[in-house]
């Protein structure tokens, strides 16, 4: 019963400003007035309330997030020779 | 593409200028120690807390107040569980309820609204402590409390904004050179929010996710922007972060809330770091406004130094001696999101 922490889950059912979300396998009901969302997305659960959309898959943001290293790390290396 | 290797190798044997960066919420705190991260660095990259538990920078007139009204008869104080346990003068909340005052645990604000709805006899006040994060389901609290006409469910604000504390840290605070910018607090006020400070004060703000392999990149990333002398805002959470953050989130607050200035535990009064009900909702508030006083910190205790981030928590004389998570001291050892209370359970 922390403020500060949020949870991933995945929107399985909607009824109105509510939805069923499944968080690590418990089901719970939170509000969904904060967000656009629809059933299959992936959200953040904060306090009971979807407080963002999650827009790709995690590991998909770290694959990507580790790409972009290699591109700064080449750019900073074609800098200093510059 | 760069492997976790590559990362790991080149952190390990950085052997630049020292770099000093402040995490600014507890989740990363934890989240470094979980994962090992101070472990996989060079000494010569140092990891700080900032001030970003707001359970940590709650005042303690602040927790008076919902002392004194949990006492009231036919009053009832609701709040998270993590603020049960923070000092004000005299008592905590805990306290409070051992001796006689009503406090009830919720896990969402959101849960006042049936509690109040069904015993309309009793006068229910919320304690609306956060940043960012929370504080549009405070506003949607308000939206329920007057679609449903209800008039016996109160909120007693504390809540904090992140930048103002970050301008007052790159303002007063020499010798912090980045921050690793906080996940959730940024899904809402979105990675623009940083980019005035990184004009003004030149240093990179980094946000980041909470695994392991997300701030370990955020290091590297840091780490590169300053060697290479360019730094950047970067956003590094984009599954959850955009430029503007949550519209919807941000439009319900401005409806409901407005800035004003507040007391910070530990650091003083921060103009602008805060937001109150607006002058037509005052009637919801429970006594938050012109509670700003000055206050002075438990003899020995070093929480000022541990937000500000100019020592690590075991360099503070108290640590684990006299203050521990049962029997606290300062703020910053109560809470889980709290700089000392992580590193008391995870050294």
């Amino acid at each position: 019963m922390n403020m500060c922490v949020a949870v991933p889950g995945k929107i399985i059912e909607i009824n109105g400003d509510f939805a069923k979300v499944n968080i690590m396998n418990n089901i719970t009901q939170v509000n969904i007035k904060l967000v656009s969302t629809k059933v299959g997305d992936y959200v953040l659960v904060h306090a009971g309330v979807v407080i963002e959309v999650m827009k790709k898959d995690m590991a998909e943001e770290i694959i990507l997030m580790f790409s972009e290293l290699q591109e700064d790390a080449d750019e900073d290396a074609r800098a200093s020779k510059r | 593409m760069k492997t976790l290797e590559q990362v790991k190798d080149e952190l390990k044997n950085y052997d630049g200028k020292p770099i000093k960066i402040m995490e600014v919420c507890g989740t990363h705190t934890g989240s470094i120690f979980k994962n090992g991260i101070r472990s996989l660095l060079s000494p010569k990259i140092q990891l700080i807390s900032g001030p970003g538990c707001p359970v940590c920078v709650t005042s303690s007139s602040y927790i008076d107040r919902l002392v004194e009204l949990s006492r009231l008869e036919k009053h009832c104080v609701l709040t998270f569980g993590d603020m049960m346990k923070v000092k004000g003068s005299e008592y905590s909340l805990t306290e409070a309820k051992a001796i006689g005052g009503n406090v009830q645990i919720l896990y969402s604000p959101l849960l006042a609204i049936q509690k109040a709805m069904d015993d309309q006899d009793t006068q229910y006040i919320f304690a609306a402590v956060g940043f960012e994060t929370t504080t549009p389901i405070y506003a949607l609290m308000m939206d329920e409390i007057l679609n449903k006409n209800i008039n016996n469910l109160k909120l007693l604000t504390s809540l904090k904004t992140i930048v103002p504390a970050l301008t007052f840290i790159c303002e007063n605070e020499e010798g912090i050179d980045a921050f690793l910018s906080p996940g959730h607090v940024s899904a809402v006020i979105g990675s623009n929010a940083y980019q005035t400070l990184r004009e003004q004060y030149k240093k990179p703000f980094v946000i980041a996710g909470f695994e392991g392999e997300h701030i370990l990149a955020a290091v590297y990333e840091i780490v590169s922007q300053i060697k290479s002398g360019d730094c950047q805002v970067k956003n590094m959470y984009p599954s959850v972060v955009t430029e503007d953050g949550n519209y919807k989130a941000q439009k319900l607050v401005d409806q409901y809330f407005e800035s004003t200035d507040d007391y910070w535990r530990g650091i003083g009064v921060i103009e602008g770091s805060a937001l109150s009900l607006r002058e037509q909702y005052r009637d919801y508030d429970a006594g938050s406004v012109g509670r700003i006083q000055e206050e002075k910190q438990p003899i020995g205790c070093r929480c000022t130094d541990v937000i500000l981030g100019r020592i690590q928590p075991i360099e503070c004389p108290l640590f684990k001696k006299v203050c521990s998570p049962l029997s606290a001291v300062g703020s910053c050892m109560v809470s889980s999101e709290g700089a000392c209370g992580i590193w008391y359970k995870n050294i």
